[in-house]
């Protein structure tokens, strides 16, 4: 049970000045702080992680105090238990990826875990890499194997995936999802990418003004944009008619799509135009994936 | 034949003043780099005060103090049996003063141009903050400890002013290579002063190529 009661004088981007939130997690839970930039959603993690001193409220992590404004406690963030990913990755750049994982070990205790998170982060082949000289999703995995040399059971995540592109995005998500369940994490993620949340987490907690207005599974925050029907854009890339027909090819997330259409009088299609392209409810069929 | 002597000295005074001004400066422009204190403009002030002003004013003030005819200058004679006025140590302690702000603007510059989230994210997995000065901040701004290692250096084989007011010219005490290019130019002996004066001039050419070099990523370009 993570419960915590936080109060902070801010600037908002919208105005407001004040953040004030209350949140519970039960054990295990993946929940998103969900909002516009500027409503205070980092401000919170940052508060979590004690790299930010509230001005009131409380922190209570599994029945341990880490910050109580009454009884004036404050843990440093050396001595919370904690996984923190951050934007920038914040690798150490004068250490390998290796030593960036040693660094994060304890003194005296096993290698074992860095082997273990080598493994399944998949950075056998970089290891001996210094960060300079990998990729933006390279260094991100590096960053997740290191916030859990520690084996902590809170992991922090302020837009990790927001500096990359969509296909390294999915595959940090698959990531995400393994060590949440296989480390059995609580996971706090701070995101405003819808297809991120409905994919990651249990629940949102909405974050305006540094205020919280809606708790809710992600599926009801946004089933007025996204579960209704399944909607992405799309190129053409070549366009024939085929008896009365218009034949289109498209291009559609690195696949090829091929399209027949009725041909509309008052319509014209070019080569090389953006398109959007809807996928009904009823015409959806969803198969088991080999 | 040609006295080593100023020379000699004047690298010792750089020598020890850069050595020590290294571990003045670090604590120094860390927090000025970090902290929030409403004392921070007023120490960082004084600190650049050097830059600008004559160096005479700096030898003239360290003069008055460290004259045994002042309480100062008295106290540190009877009680540390130091003599500040004309002899090495005074020069190194006036050197300290006139070198700080090339010493401490560079490494202040370093720290404040690390990302803040490299010093959190080793705060988060539990490094005290000596460990993190060690091992995650002074490693990556070296550039940095090496500009101001060389700039302190340099500054103080040039330094002239504060050593003729508080060191004058004894020689293998105070009377560094500067001050004797002085002399000879004074007694009319030019050939001397240039002897002096070239090796200077080459010495700190090749020292300030090494910075840009190193700094510059040449070095490494072509060691390979």
């Amino acid at each position: 049970m993570i419960e915590f009661r936080l109060e902070k004088r801010l600037n908002f981007a919208e105005g407001g000045r004040k953040l004030d939130v209350e949140i519970q997690l039960r054990k295990g839970q993946f929940v998103t702080l969900y909002g516009k930039s500027g409503a205070g959603k980092t401000s919170i993690l940052r508060m979590l992680a004690g790299l930010l001193r509230p001005d009131g409220g409380t922190i209570m992590v599994e029945g341990q105090q880490w910050y109580n404004h009454d009884n004036n406690i404050f843990l440093s963030p050396q001595k919370r238990q904690l996984g923190f990913l951050f934007q920038d990755y914040a690798l150490f750049p004068n250490m390998s990826v290796r030593e960036n994982l040693l660094f994060a070990l304890p003194k005296g205790q096993s290698e074992a875990i860095i082997a273990e998170l080598i493994d399944l982060m998949e950075l056998g082949e970089l290891q001996k890499r210094r960060p300079n000289r990998l990729s933006g999703g390279q260094q991100q995995r590096v960053a997740l194997a290191r916030a859990l040399v520690q084996k902590p059971p809170l992991l922090l995540l302020d837009e990790p995936l927001s500096a990359l592109d969509q296909e390294m995005r999915r595959k940090l998500q698959d990531y995400l999802l393994e060590i949440h369940q296989k480390y059995g994490l609580t996971t706090i993620l701070v995101s405003h990418e819808p297809n991120e949340i409905l994919r990651l987490s249990d629940t949102v907690f909405v974050i305006e003004q540094g205020r919280l207005v809606n708790t809710c599974p992600p599926r009801d925050l946004f089933s007025e944009t996204g579960t209704q029907s399944f909607s992405c854009t799309g190129k053409i890339i070549s366009l024939s008619e085929v008896g009365g027909q218009v034949k289109v090819e498209l291009l559609i997330q690195g696949q090829v799509v091929l399209h027949l259409m009725e041909k509309e009088k008052n319509r014209e299609w070019n080569v090389g135009q953006e398109v959007q392209v809807e996928l009904d409810f009823s015409s959806l069929r969803v198969k088991k994936s080999s | 034949m040609m006295d080593w002597q100023p020379l000699i000295l004047t690298f010792r005074l750089a020598f020890v003043t850069t050595i020590l001004l290294f571990i003045i400066a670090i604590p120094l422009a860390y927090w000025l780099a970090y902290a929030k204190n409403r004392a921070k403009p007023v120490i960082e002030t004084l600190i650049s005060m050097p830059l600008v002003l004559p160096p005479t004013v700096l030898g003239f003030y360290l003069l008055l103090a460290f004259s045994p005819n002042n309480a100062f200058g008295q106290w540190l004679d009877t009680s540390l049996g130091l003599r500040l006025v004309f002899s090495f140590e005074g020069l190194v302690i006036g050197s300290l003063l006139y070198s700080l702000p090339f010493m401490v603007h560079p490494i202040q510059s370093g720290f404040a141009n690390l990302s803040p989230s490299l010093k959190e994210a080793a705060y988060i997995l539990g490094k005290s903050r000596w460990v993190t000065l060690r091992r995650v901040l002074l490693p990556n701004i070296r550039p940095s400890l090496l500009t101001g290692i060389v700039l302190s250096f340099a500054h103080t084989i040039g330094e002239f002013g504060v050593v003729l007011m508080i060191g004058g010219n004894i020689p293998g005490q105070t009377k560094v290579a500067s001050i004797t290019i002085y002399d000879e130019v004074e007694s009319l002996n030019y050939a001397a002063a240039n002897t002096y004066s070239l090796i200077l001039f080459v010495i700190t050419f090749c020292i300030l190529l090494l910075v840009y070099l190193v700094n510059g990523g040449h070095v490494k370009s072509y060691w390979k």
